[in-house]
């Protein structure tokens, strides 16, 4: 396969300057309602903040791949005396929770750096980050042609419907639905 | 569909057990907006005047406000109206932090709580589902470990909790409501939550919170956004480093305490210390503080850093903000570390900041004065700190003496008598004040101590500077680029301010002048009470982001209600003079508005009588601060005019 030239975007968490205020959660909902910015509900958000105070544990975490299975990772990680499990620092929208998933329709949710045309300058959620615990870092990589198509929201979903109750069921009911 | 609000609030009558969601009056939010607007409608409405603060009939309401968990920054205040046990007025409170957000993603505006509870229950509100639960297993525990526990056994670490500690349990006058690195302090809400029962509210929501006009809507948070950062990068030079910035003075982020130290009181709100800050001080100071403090942390969708959270070797982890760190050292004679530490047992307790320090001095100063005797105080310690901490749990058990102190520094001079009454002489209508002691009369601030609603200055000044700067040079540079102000003219009073001479305090700003600005003030306050938006991003630091130049287009473009600035500040004094018509109806008269009795030595009874008199007039108030007949129908509160004339006030006095 042909390597091609391609810009990566990427986000640097520098987690020990989060104060937890949710703002990148807020706007995050909000640049993904539909119509735009009409609505805010962090638990839509692509973005999610592991906050506990007490523990001083401030974790922003994004939206990634959905899995239609959990996975055995149930260990701890201990960073500078603060304990944490292992999921996270997960980004998948994965069975075991409920993170990263349409509260209403539990459908998965993932972050696609405010893809938009024309490009943002960065995703909504770095350009909100007053405190600067999220960089926007864009970097050029050699990487393998991609021969497949990146799967929108639509896809996404509805892949997770076809594993959770099969495809034939999915069909009968988008056809169900469809007649007049 | 309702936008920028919910549209429903949550009933729940403890004594029944019953829970309902109501659907409320869109009319009201044109004008009241919300928060402490529709808070005041519903305690005119529904709380009578002979109503006390520890009566099944007393409500208990949490709000938030109307533009609370929107897009909009720093937008997160809860609100909490009731009766005071302390003042017996309509207590006035709030909270920043987490919880009045999370109430607008669960699907409620507010949480209206009526009657009692025979056990200690809490409130678990999840979306759609509403519980009142059994709290037997925690009673005593405190406030942040009450959070905590709840969370644990309801398995979600992202429920937001507002809890009392043993304080509220107890029928402390001044216990708060905590909620986390925020707490409802003030008027003693927490004792009437203990009163009904109620350990705490817990609350998850994620559902939608719905604006009218989004694009719209969106543009002005950035701008908000980029005025913030700009504001942060241009502090205003010249003033005292804590109120150079945005948000609440900055406590926790900053070490240098010259100001608070030297300018306000020690003790029972006695001793100036004029000379206490040197080096050596503020090197043993900011050592302490930085090795307690964690993090910087915020509220809820603001980029401020007020808080912090503030672990103590060998204590537990607990969470601050603004000034606590300083009133029980100082009225302690006490440093930092002891501030740190004792704060750590109060949040937990849940006692207001201000209150407990005071009610404790005054105690001291008691036995010192042979009113009370070492009888009185059986196992005392002997060092300051030791008898703090000692008296901070006496009042929390209300036990012995510390009975009496937990009614605060008013009612237990007037339970213990014997002369105690003279001890109690820094409280504005029975409640404590900051302790601040000054020489010359300030006519702004004489105003706001007589006449403010809130019983607290720091819920009514701000915008405009405490100070003239000491040249007019300087004066001239800060008014230009002063885009907030509501009328060009406040520019010229700020010029013309001379920290000496003619131009000077008590004569200058002019009676009229002073009137005007603090109508601006608390304006300001009353509408941001409304909108659930911090002080500390609006009327109380110097040069805010919101105004009312904009808060117009904030309002109408969330909620699709068509708003001017006249209509915002009409709907301010509309709340202001609902608030004091609540007060007027339980009985407050011109002669409950007075400042703290000794706040300044130098006094000019003739120009506060023209003050007081002017600022009536301009308030639409007759001369004993009854709001008239006519400015209540102009205000569209006829309805309090009637009960007025019904109940012979007018003709009475």
């Amino acid at each position: 396969m042909a390597k091609v030239k391609k810009i990566v975007k990427s986000i640097t968490i520098d987690a020990d300057k989060c104060n937890g205020c949710k703002a990148c959660e807020v706007v995050c909902s909000s640049w993904h309602a539909n119509p735009r910015y009409s609505s805010n509900n962090p638990a839509r958000s692509r973005i999610r903040i592991v906050r506990l105070p007490l523990r001083d544990i401030y974790l922003p975490v994004y939206a990634g791949e959905y899995t239609e299975a959990e996975c055995t990772g149930r260990d701890k990680y201990i960073i500078d005396g603060k304990e944490y499990n292992e999921c996270d620092f997960c980004r998948a929208s994965c069975p075991s929770r409920d993170l990263f998933k349409e509260p209403d329709s539990g459908l998965p949710l993932k972050c696609d750096m405010c893809e938009e045309t024309p490009a943002l300058d960065k995703p909504k959620c770095v350009e909100w980050c007053l405190a600067e615990a999220l960089i926007y870092v864009e970097r050029e990589e050699e990487v393998e042609e991609e021969d497949q198509v990146k799967l929108g929201d639509i896809e996404i979903g509805l892949g997770s419907m076809i594993d959770k109750y099969g495809l034939q069921q999915v069909l009968d009911t988008v056809a169900r639905m469809v007649k007049p | 569909m309702r936008y920028g609000e919910i549209g429903f609030d949550l009933e729940v009558d403890l004594s029944r057990g019953s829970i309902d969601r109501v659907e409320t009056d869109p009319r009201d939010t044109k004008l009241y907006l919300g928060g402490l607007g529709t808070n005041a409608k519903i305690m005119w409405d529904r709380v009578p005047p002979e109503t006390e603060a520890f009566s099944e009939d007393n409500l208990l309401i949490f709000s938030s406000g109307l533009l609370c968990g929107t897009g909009a920054p720093g937008c997160n205040r809860t609100i909490v109206s009731t009766v005071s046990p302390q003042t017996k007025l309509v207590a006035y409170s709030m909270m920043g932090g987490f919880w009045a957000p999370e109430l607008k993603y669960a699907g409620y505006d507010k949480v209206i709580i009526r009657g009692k509870s025979d056990e200690l229950v809490y409130l678990w509100i999840n979306n759609d589902k509403v519980e009142i639960r059994d709290a037997s297993h925690l009673r005593g525990m405190g406030a942040t470990e009450t959070s905590e526990a709840i969370r644990k056994e309801l398995e979600d670490p992202d429920i937001q909790v507002a809890a009392i500690g043993l304080a509220g349990e107890n029928r402390v006058f001044y216990a708060s409501v905590e909620q986390g690195r925020s707490s409802a302090s003030r008027g003693g809400i927490g004792a009437v939550m203990g009163d009904k029962g109620l350990k705490a509210i817990a609350v998850r929501g994620t559902k939608d919170i719905n604006v009218a006009d989004p694009a719209k809507y969106m543009e002005l948070c950035n701008d908000v956004l980029k005025y913030i950062k700009w504001r942060e990068d241009h502090p205003i030079k010249g003033m005292p480093p804590i109120l150079q910035g945005l948000g609440s003075p900055q406590e926790m982020a900053i070490a240098d305490e010259q100001w608070h130290t030297t300018s306000f009181m020690w003790g029972n709100s006695r001793t100036r210390r004029k000379d206490f800050w040197t080096h050596q001080i503020e090197e043993k100071w900011r050592e302490t503080q930085e090795n307690v403090r964690t993090r910087l942390i915020s509220c809820h969708n603001c980029p401020m850093k007020c808080g912090a959270t503030i672990s103590v070797p060998g204590l537990p982890t607990y969470m601050m903000k603004c000034y606590s760190k300083l009133t029980y050292t100082m009225a302690a004679f006490s440093d930092l570390d002891f501030g740190f530490r004792i704060a750590q047992k109060a949040t937990e307790y849940g006692v207001d900041g201000f209150s407990a320090p005071q009610s404790m001095a005054f105690g001291l100063e008691l036995l010192e004065a042979g009113i009370l005797t070492k009888d009185d105080f059986p196992g005392m310690p002997d060092d300051s700190e030791g008898r703090f901490f000692y008296l901070l749990d006496k009042i929390v058990r209300r036990e012995g003496v510390g009975d009496y102190l937990a009614d605060g520094t008013y009612w237990a001079a007037r339970r213990i008598g014997k002369g105690a009454e003279k001890f109690d002489h820094n409280t504005i209508k029975k409640h404590e004040q900051l302790p601040l002691k000054l020489g010359m009369l300030n006519p702004v601030y004489y105003l706001m101590y007589s006449t403010g609603e809130k019983i607290n200055i720091t819920q009514i000044e701000g915008q405009f500077p405490q100070e003239p700067f000491p040249t007019r040079e300087a004066r001239e540079e800060f008014v230009k680029d002063w885009i907030q102000v509501p009328d060009e003219k406040f520019k010229k009073y700020y010029v013309d301010w001379e920290p000496r001479g003619e131009m000077s305090n008590p004569y200058y700003p002019t009676v009229e002048a002073s009137c005007d600005i603090v109508d601006w003030m608390e304006k300001m306050h009353y509408i941001d009470d409304a909108l659930g938006m911090c002080a500390g991003l609006s009327s109380f630091p110097l040069k805010p982001p919101y105004h009312i130049h904009n808060y117009p287009d904030f309002i109408t473009a969330a909620t699709g209600i068509k708003m001017n600035k006249d209509d915002v500040w009409q709907s301010a004094t509309r709340t202001r003079t609902l608030m004091r018509a609540l007060n007027v109806r339980r009985g407050m008269r011109r002669s409950d508005d007075k400042p703290p009795e000794d706040h300044w030595k130098k006094r000019f009874p003739d120009l506060e009588k023209q003050l007081l008199d002017q600022y009536y007039k301009l308030k639409g108030f007759n001369d004993q601060g009854i709001p008239t007949k006519e400015s209540l129908q102009e205000l569209g509160l006829g309805y309090v005019a009637e009960e007025f004339e019904q109940k012979g006030i007018y003709v009475n006095g």
